[in-house]
């Protein structure tokens, strides 16, 4: 279990404030750098451009070159050299600029970053952020939609979470600089800069801890479960199921591995019926495992298999064709549909 | 200041006293922005005042630009600098998703591109435009990338272009394959021998790929031009942050020859590269050609240059155009007038006329296209989930949806 996080120095972020996750990412960062001077920041870009999307604006401004570092162009480089820097005693947190060129440092991520504490018998700690604006519906070219979280949620050793809401993208991403074991943390990019998620944040107490998920709207009639993007997409096919009379409930996964279920099972028991929401396509994904883990679970409660809304088992499309691809309110509710009528 | 040369290759044995000799880092800096021109490192033949310099080594691989080649030249800058131009505008009305500018990098990318034989393989990155152009590859085909209707559809074995790549660097090592098998199937040897360039940016030398590409290329002999346009610029990142020493410099450490050529200048860029593909040809490759030159615009449509970049190094650039020194070099001998200049202006206009209204009526592709084309083989798999979801849409036209 990680030490809570360290308030950050008195006056460094006001106590509320309307943000949106962007922002929110933003200034959690500002704090983990002001708590500690053993964070810093690298990747490409984040320096005086502020990074491609503007989450580390001001960082470098403020913290100087040797704490925010425009990294040579080498993904596997900045991941290997934060590894270093966090046997080191430092507590590194990369940029990734898009989650389809986090390949180049697959190998460092797998090999090296994940295995590390295992490998030395728990004598050696890595506490490394990995920061991955990830998903689609930005219509962006080539590699900058994909959802690759699945497979970073296979490697045993590493821990995988994804925001959806500004006080979540705030605390989380602090959480997740302060937790002991290497963090893969996934950014819904889409909504970095979405006005209509902009919300108050209490920058005083974490609405939570890291490693959990959350119900984030009740109802009766079937459970959704997703996490990241798809959560937004979930909450409004909640509303609009409640104006026909249909009660969802909407659950945030938040942590991907280890996966939470708890709240899964426990809401899954008393709707009988899932429906798991994600962007990834769907064959081995995190979908298929919490499809497993709840038939498993709970078998005598299901009044119908769980169902899933996802991508297809495509590379991502043209972007003029992710409509297509994504799985959005229409398909959510198809999906609660089919469940309803098994 | 000690020469780049010398501080590059510490004599042996030089203890740390002789430390204090080492280049400070605004040397190195220095070094790695010398572009002065003519001086030792540049291989410049038409100065950016439009005057012809002589060169002993690489006059030869230009001894058959006679002045309608010279025009013929100038003629591909200015249609591949005015499409540029167009589809920048047209990202800017909505018509294209995105836009990646290639505004200064015309002369590099037409003289690399037109010193490349039929047989030719080239590799782009997603810059290369004006090379693509060169390969009789539509402008048009590119569109669909930036409309995001397709990944890039031309036939690549026909043109001898393979689709662009975003991924930094992947490229390189497909290209050292590409060029290895070239080499296997005893292409190479005679002037008539296949060769490969692939092209690359400042930013993507960092790549573990790049640097294994070079390792390959130069193991197996491969007939690879390795073709680096510095332009100066990795979205924010300078050159100093990929490297201490001039990039073509690195090409020794890997065991091959490295050149860097004035990337304004579209003789010196045709010559060099025409030099490097021949040493590829006849067996000897690879060579590494660093382009010296600068990207006059954002990186991509998206970026906002005014964070990271001075004006007044812009300023600096635009005296060194690579039009318009040819445009005064044709002008001075009397190789064309103002009637000629006047008449490929208008069929640049015309050009990106037609670009412009192709680019407003290209269809948008159905949604089976998601599904297609994933794999070789068939795949039942696949084809349900296709069927599936067409006739759940199929649902929507029937409720008058969608
Ligand atoms: C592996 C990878 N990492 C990051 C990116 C994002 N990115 C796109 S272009 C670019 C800068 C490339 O600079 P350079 O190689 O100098 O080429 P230029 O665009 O200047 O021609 C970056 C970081 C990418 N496309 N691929």
């Amino acid at each position: 279990m990680a030490a809570p996080v360290k308030s950050p120095v008195d006056g460094a972020v006001p106590a509320m404030q309307k943000l949106t996750i962007g922002k929110a990412l933003n200034l959690g960062l500002r704090a983990a750098m002001e708590a500690d001077d053993k964070v810093i920041v690298l990747g490409e870009d984040v320096g005086k451009l502020g990074g491609v999307f503007r989450i580390t604006d001001g960082l470098q401004k403020d913290f100087g070159e040797q704490r925010v570092l425009d990294t040579p162009l080498a993904e596997s480089g900045i991941i290997g050299t934060a590894v270093g820097l966090a046997v080191r005693g430092f507590r590194p947190v990369c940029e990734i600029q898009f989650e389809g060129f986090i390949f180049p440092g697959f190998d460092q991520i797998s090999s090296q970053l994940a295995k590390l504490h295992y490998r030395t018998q728990g004598k050696v700690k890595v506490p490394v952020v990995v920061r991955v604006p990830f998903g689609g519906g930005i219509g962006a070219v080539e590699h900058h939609s994909e959802s690759p979280e699945s497979l970073f949620a296979h490697i045993p050793g590493l821990k995988v979470v994804s925001c959806s809401n500004p006080a979540d993208a705030y605390w989380m991403i602090q959480q997740a600089i302060d937790c002991d074991d290497p963090v893969l943390f996934f950014e819904p990019k889409r909504l970095y800069h979405n006005g209509q998620l902009k919300s108050e944040v209490d920058t005083t107490t974490p609405p939570g801890p890291l490693f959990a998920s959350r119900v984030v709207r009740q109802g009766t009639d079937c459970t959704l479960v997703a996490y990241g993007p798809s959560v937004k997409v979930c909450l409004d096919a909640a509303e609009a199921a409640a104006e026909e009379g249909r009660s969802l409930e909407v659950i945030d996964l938040r942590t991907i591995s280890p996966l939470d279920l708890a709240p899964v099972f426990e809401s899954v028991r008393r709707t009988g019926r899932l429906v798991a929401v994600s962007e990834a396509s769907s064959e081995s994904s995190i979908t298929s495992e919490i499809a497993a883990r709840v038939q498993q679970e709970c078998f005598y409660s299901l009044e119908a298999p769980v169902l899933r809304a996802t991508g297809f088992d495509t590379p991502y499309p043209p972007s003029k064709l992710e409509e297509h691809f994504l799985p959005d309110l229409d398909r959510v509710l198809h999906t609660v549909d089919r469940a309803m009528g098994w | 200041m000690p020469s780049p040369e010398q501080w590059t290759h510490p004599e042996p044995g030089e203890g740390p006293a002789a430390q204090a000799a080492q280049p400070s880092r605004e040397q190195v800096i220095a070094g790695l922005r010398n572009t002065d021109a003519g001086g030792a490192e540049v291989t410049q033949l038409l100065t950016p005042e439009g005057e012809r310099i002589a060169s002993p080594q690489f006059d030869r691989y230009i001894s058959d630009v006679d002045p309608e080649a010279l025009r013929g030249l100038y003629r591909d800058m200015v249609l591949v600098r005015r499409a540029d131009r167009e589809a920048n505008a047209m990202q800017r009305q909505g018509q294209l998703g995105i836009w990646v500018p290639l505004l200064g990098q015309e002369a590099a990318q037409v003289g690399s591109g037109r010193a490349l034989k039929p047989q030719d393989m080239a590799f782009p990155s997603y810059r290369e435009h004006g090379v693509a152009y060169t390969r009789g590859v539509d402008f048009k085909e590119l569109l669909g990338i930036f409309r995001c209707t397709d990944h890039g559809g031309w036939d690549f074995q026909a043109h001898g272009f393979h689709p662009y790549t975003i991924v930094i660097g992947n490229q390189v090592l497909n290209a050292a394959g590409y060029a290895m098998g070239q080499k296997f199937e005893g292409k190479v040897g005679d002037d008539d021998g296949e060769a490969t360039i692939v092209y690359f940016g400042d930013g993507a030398t960092s790549q573990g790929d790049v640097h294994e590409g070079f390792v390959w290329a130069a193991v197996y002999d491969a007939p690879l031009v390795f073709f680096c346009q510095n332009n100066q610029w990795a979205i924010s990142e300078p050159t100093e942050r990929q490297s201490r020493l001039p990039l073509y410099q690195r090409a020794r450490g890997y065991g091959f020859p490295g050149i860097r050529v004035d990337g304004n200048d579209v003789l010196a860029c045709l010559a060099v590269t025409r030099w490097a593909l021949e040493e590829c040809r006849h067996g000897n490759g690879p060579v590494l050609i660093e382009a010296f030159t600068y990207r006059m615009d954002a990186h991509t449509t998206t970026d906002d240059p005014t964070r990271y970049r001075l004006s007044d190094e812009l300023e600096v650039w635009k005296h060194k155009d690579p039009i318009e020194r040819v445009r005064v070099h044709l002008a001075r001998s009397g190789f064309a007038d103002q009637a000629w200049f006047d008449q490929i202006q208008a069929e640049a206009d015309a050009f990106a006329a037609d670009l412009r209204e192709f680019c407003f009526n290209m269809p948008e592709p159905p949604p089976e296209r998601v599904f297609a084309n994933v794999y070789a083989e068939p795949s039942p798999v696949l084809d349900a989930q296709r069927d599936e979801y067409l006739s759940y849409l199929a649902g929507f036209v029937e409720a008058g949806e969608r």
